[in-house]
């Protein structure tokens, strides 16, 4: 588990524009690009997923209001592709959340004194920061069994478990659907133009 | 209907909004909701499409769907789609994809192109009460309308397209309430920054926040656009003012906006949105507007500002740990002196333009200060209009001669440098005071520096060739 307690993590920092240009890339590499480049590209040292063992980290120990700012989604996939599968924070921002569990990423809630214990262990262990995330009891255990817990929704850590589509889980209410576009359609047809366009 | 065994229970705008357009509930609790309008652009949209082509999906609702060209398009002018070299492979998918599923599409070449959030308003595609979806954050701009418009990460972009409805937690409610009377040289857009600075940027996590009272009604459409983009820098994924007549008179005559005997319809309907006298929100905050100065950030974070004549804040001074090593970073990072006031601080770009602030009336606001007047010896000033429309527009009032002549670069239109994902940039070290919406590390290019203020300010700056305050007039 890899720390990073800085609050406002915002998506350009977590995946800069530039990795954005590209409707296919490897954006593991351009994950947290600034910081973990200098102008030349090579790596700077001290930033934390450079540093044995964090380079290897399979989970993101994050502060408060993590993901704000853009809604690229490109940020989730950079963490994903890097080989993050869970970040552990106060707070998220709200569509980063969202992109998060669509793309099969743990976003765990942790209340600031699990977070501050986290660190501490991480601390007390640096040469073996190694955290076991258990979904179904939604607990991280780390060295020498210290544990703690963390929140999901109920319905997500299902739906993730089971490896969800979300698009068709929506897809069975297709009747649904088309009932509340014909309705709405026939309320305020000014706003549901008939047909396809071109 | 209110019947004899009691009223129905007060609602705020969004939620009815909201509740119109609930589908169904999911099993997971979830709301079903329905989206009218769904706006496409190049960077967010490639992998939907593919998931959609993977899964053998269509795209179900494709006359409810536009797309245009926005981030990556080159803003030389004159330019087309192949003036940029670096975001082509993006533009052609755009328009492929468009083309392909039978959606409009806004190219480069097409008088209807623009930044998403400014051809929505401007084309009559976002209308009042209805719900507007868009991969991009600042979608909620459409709120200045009365719209409900949610910005969406690309899995939802590929959800929207497959079945024109969203699956989202309900947010909660919240108002801020806005009185007093803006002074003068005082914008919209000082008033968002201000409530930045006064409540943080996450004060509006996980709520729909309505913006209210008096100085908000007294704010003409486009301005209440300026303050609703911003709503995701106080961490809101919404924003909505309660559309009023004068919504109602943007809407009328625009090239998808209904007219005549339906807009009378629409009309009557969107009269019945506002918030209930009594509607209880989970958070009610409010501003005194008449305390609102001219605004400039300072920082790395739109919460990081002050007034143009209030001092750099020295990070020792912020009681909370976290927020003086954040206030130190920034600091360091955008090369100030606490203590020393922003007004004065030497610039080398001045940016009008984006999602926030690329508006007729935006450009009409800053011409007022430029006019007659020279931008600073070694100062690079752009105008890059939010959508060709309003370059059209604004040209036909002779704007563009007015910032030619002045030393402004007249630009044709897309995001430019509030996202620099195209060949526009600040180069490193450079300071940049911009009209955009994100002074993030970074932002506008490896190791720019940004300040984020109005037209006005920007205006003025230029001329002055240094943050300058709009309300005195330049001195050269």
């Amino acid at each position: 588990m890899a720390p990073m307690p800085l609050t406002n993590v915002n998506t350009d920092a977590i995946i800069p524009s530039p990795w954005l240009r590209f409707a296919n890339v490897d954006l593991g590499r351009g994950l947290f690009g600034a910081q973990r480049y200098d102008a030349a590209g090579q790596e700077q040292p001290d930033f934390v997923l450079n540093r044995p063992p964090f380079r290897s980290a399979r989970i993101l120990l994050a502060d408060e209001n993590f993901g704000c700012g853009s809604s690229r989604e490109a940020a989730v996939w950079a963490l994903s592709q890097f080989g993050i599968r869970c970040v552990l924070a106060p707070a998220f921002a709200d569509i980063f959340y969202e992109n998060a569990f669509r793309n099969g990423v743990l976003a765990g809630l942790i209340t600031p004194a699990t977070l501050a214990a986290l660190l501490d262990t991480i601390g007390r262990y640096p040469d073996n920061p190694v955290f076991q995330v258990d979904l179904p009891s939604c607990s991280v255990t780390g060295p020498y069994g210290v544990r703690h817990g963390f929140t999901v929704p109920a319905s997500r850590a299902a739906a993730l478990m089971r490896g969800d589509d979300e698009i068709e889980t929506t897809l069975r209410h297709t009747d649904a659907i088309t009932a509340f576009h014909a309705r709405a359609q026939a309320e305020q047809g000014w706003l549901y133009p008939q047909g396809t366009a071109c | 209907m209110q019947g004899a065994l009691g009223a129905a229970p007060p609602l705020s705008v969004f939620e009815k909004i909201w509740n119109a357009h609930l589908v169904t509930q999911m099993d997971d609790g979830r709301d079903l909701i329905f989206v009218d309008r769904h706006v496409l652009q190049e960077t967010t949209s490639a992998q939907a499409f593919d998931g959609l082509s993977r899964a053998g999906r269509t795209v179900r609702h494709p006359e409810l769907t536009v797309a245009t060209q926005d981030h990556i398009v080159s803003t030389a002018p004159g330019r087309d789609e192949d003036t940029n070299p670096g975001g082509l492979e993006l533009l052609r998918l755009m328009r492929a994809n468009a083309f392909a599923h039978r959606i409009r599409h806004f190219g480069v070449d097409d008088i209807r192109q623009g930044i998403v959030h400014v051809i929505g308003p401007e084309l009559g595609l976002a209308l009042p009460g209805c719900i507007l979806a868009c991969g991009d954050s600042h979608t909620s701009t459409v709120g200045g309308l009365g719209a409900l418009g949610i910005g969406i990460g690309t899995s939802e972009v590929e959800h929207v397209l497959a079945t024109q409805t969203l699956a989202l937690a309900r947010p909660r409610t919240m108002r801020i309430r806005y009185d007093g009377v803006l002074g003068k040289g005082v914008t919209a857009k000082d008033v968002i920054l201000y409530t930045a600075g006064q409540f943080g940027i996450a004060i509006g996590q996980g709520f729909a926040i309505e913006y209210a009272g008096s100085a908000i009604r007294a704010l003409p459409i486009e301005a209440r656009l300026t303050l609703c983009n911003m709503s995701i820098e106080i961490g809101a994924r919404l924003g909505l003012v309660a559309p009023d007549d004068a919504a109602t008179d943007y809407v009328r005559g625009r090239a998808f906006s209904p007219a005549g005997d339906a807009l009378a319809l629409a009309a009557a309907r969107w009269k019945r949105l506002r918030s209930d006298g009594d509607a209880v929100f989970e958070r009610d905050l409010s501003v005194d507007c008449n305390r609102i100065v001219p605004q400039v950030t300072w920082g790395t974070s739109p919460q990081d500002v002050i007034g143009v004549d209030e001092y750099v804040p020295d990070p020792g001074s912020f009681a909370d740990a976290r927020r003086r090593d954040l206030a130190a970073a920034a600091v360091r990072y955008m090369g100030l002196v606490p203590g020393s006031t922003l007004a004065g601080l030497p610039i080398d770009i001045a940016f009008i333009g984006s999602c926030t602030n690329g508006r007729l009336s935006d450009l009409l606001e800053a011409a007022a200060v430029v006019r007659g007047q020279q931008v600073a010896p070694g100062v690079r000033a752009m105008v890059v209009p939010g959508s060709t429309g309003v370059r059209l527009a604004a040209e036909a009032l002779g704007l563009h001669e007015v910032f030619r002549a002045a030393g402004f670069e007249w630009r044709d239109a897309g995001c430019s440098l509030c996202v620099s994902i195209n060949e526009d940039i600040v180069p490193p070290g450079a300071r940049c005071i911009a009209t955009s919406n994100r002074n993030f590390e970074n932002r506008q290019g490896p190791q720019s520096r940004t300040h984020l203020a109005s037209p006005a300010t920007v205006a003025a700056s230029a001329l002055a060739g240094r943050i300058a305050d709009p309300r005195r007039g330049h001195v050269a």
